[in-house]
């Protein structure tokens, strides 16, 4: 009978954990507004996230525009539809690909070094020495890293589908020899700003949420100690990927239904 | 870093962001193709709208000059009632027609503007009286084998045929 004391154990502890992320959640909140007095720590996160994010995105960008293309090119042209392929791309790229791949990869890049970041203070009692000083660390450490994410996930997806979209053009019309007419008017005729643009970029803040909130409280609630910053950092990955796909599942169906 | 650094190297971030937003809605999608130049309202009432959606196009001639607004159903005629943004440059005259048409075989449908030769133009809010629905497959191939009963009908041979046929049914 053991074992279903377990099951119980271990539900008990799925929900504590749950509510403790909410708590969490809310306490970073209340510090937004404190933090945003001194903006200055909220640019240099946006630029240690943001710019030094932008090589990776947007290489994996191009080389997502570049495989798109051709897969599409190669799916269409049975069925006498290339001129479609940069329609496709655009649609895929912006819609989905563009928030998803763009968060999964922030949360490789950016999540982990904002975990280590703020578990290494952990481990250095860093933040414990900011609490003795009055100063908390909520809102001097936290509050502008959460910020930063927040503010550079919809910018990293925009050039992740642009860059996209150009890495499509490059494949489709000047390697394939599509009508660079027919790619950019199906394109212009055949993607909607508000619906289709508009819900990516919704998705992307969205995203950008999720991926950082993670990453600060995986930090903050990481032992103090080399392995336990370590487990922290793959848990923010992990987490980070597995809340961002399911959470796409729910934005697109609540987004892209038929009405 | 020092401080002006990295302030200068968010903006050129938040600037290069801006600049993938605005060559996304511009080239990439339909932003640029109605956002110039004021609109009138005209109202069309149509006995059946077939597959047209709301943001269709308005063509006359081809030539896209409005767009589909909104489409509810008259509660008193039963009719659709869709509401055409058209193009301010564009005035069409009060007796011009309105057909539901598809673009291609298979494509989306739109409402296609015929000028009439008329001499007043439409006024703002004005309803096109002239409509004609959309075709309905259905209504189309019954018509076609009603045409063809009635052809097989008219020769006085096989008169006697039908009755037979529904009595062995």
């Amino acid at each position: 009978m053991s074992w279903l004391a377990a099951i119980g154990r271990y539900v008990i502890e799925c929900v504590r954990a749950l509510g403790h992320h909410a708590f969490f959640f809310w306490e970073l909140l209340r510090t937004l507004p404190v933090s945003l007095k001194r903006p200055y720590f909220s640019v240099v996160q946006v630029h240690a996230l943001g710019n030094l994010s932008l090589l990776v995105i947007l290489s994996s960008g191009l080389a997502v525009g570049f495989v798109l293309a051709l897969q599409t090119y190669y799916a269409l042209v049975t069925y006498g539809a290339a001129d479609s392929v940069g329609l496709v791309v655009n649609l895929s790229l912006v819609r989905e690909l563009g928030p998803v791949v763009t968060a999964l990869l922030f949360a490789g890049r950016a999540g982990t070094s904002l975990t280590a970041e703020i578990g290494l203070m952990k481990a250095g009692e860093q933040l414990a020495a900011m609490e003795l000083m009055a100063v908390d660390p909520k809102s001097r450490v936290l509050a502008p890293r959460f910020i930063g994410g927040v503010i550079a996930m919809p910018i990293l997806a925009l050039l992740f589908s642009a860059v996209g979209i150009l890495g499509a053009y490059l494949v489709g019309v000047q390697l394939i020899g599509l009508d660079p007419g027919n790619f950019w008017s199906a394109m212009e005729n055949g993607v909607d700003v508000k619906r289709d643009l508009g819900n990516g970029i919704i998705k992307s803040i969205v995203f950008g949420v999720i991926c950082s909130f993670v990453a600060v409280y995986q930090g903050y609630e990481a032992k103090a100690t080399p392995e336990g910053v370590a487990r922290a950092t793959t848990r923010t990955v992990v987490i980070s990927s597995l809340s961002v796909l399911a959470m796409d599942f729910l934005l697109t169906a609540l987004m892209f239904s038929t009405r | 870093m020092n401080r002006k650094g990295t302030e200068a190297l968010v903006g050129f971030f938040v600037l290069l962001g801006i600049a993938a937003l605005v060559f996304l809605s511009l080239k990439a999608a339909n932003l640029s193709s109605f956002s110039g130049g004021e609109t009138y309202t005209l109202t069309a009432k149509f006995d059946n709208i077939g597959g047209l959606k709301v943001r269709s196009p308005v063509r006359s001639a081809g030539v896209t000059v409005g767009r589909v607004t909104s489409i509810a159903l008259d509660p008193k005629t039963y009719q659709g009632v869709v509401t055409l943004d058209m193009q301010k440059s564009v005035l069409f005259p009060n007796d011009s027609s309105a057909r539901i048409l598809t673009s291609g075989l298979l494509g989306d449908q739109y409402v296609g503007l015929e000028a009439g030769p008329g001499e007043k133009n439409f006024a703002a809010g004005d309803t096109i009286k002239q409509t004609q629905s959309a075709i309905v497959l259905e209504s189309l191939i019954s018509q076609f084998l009603f045409s063809k009963a009635a052809d097989a009908g008219a020769t006085p041979a096989p008169a006697p045929a039908p009755p037979a046929a529904g009595g062995k049914k």
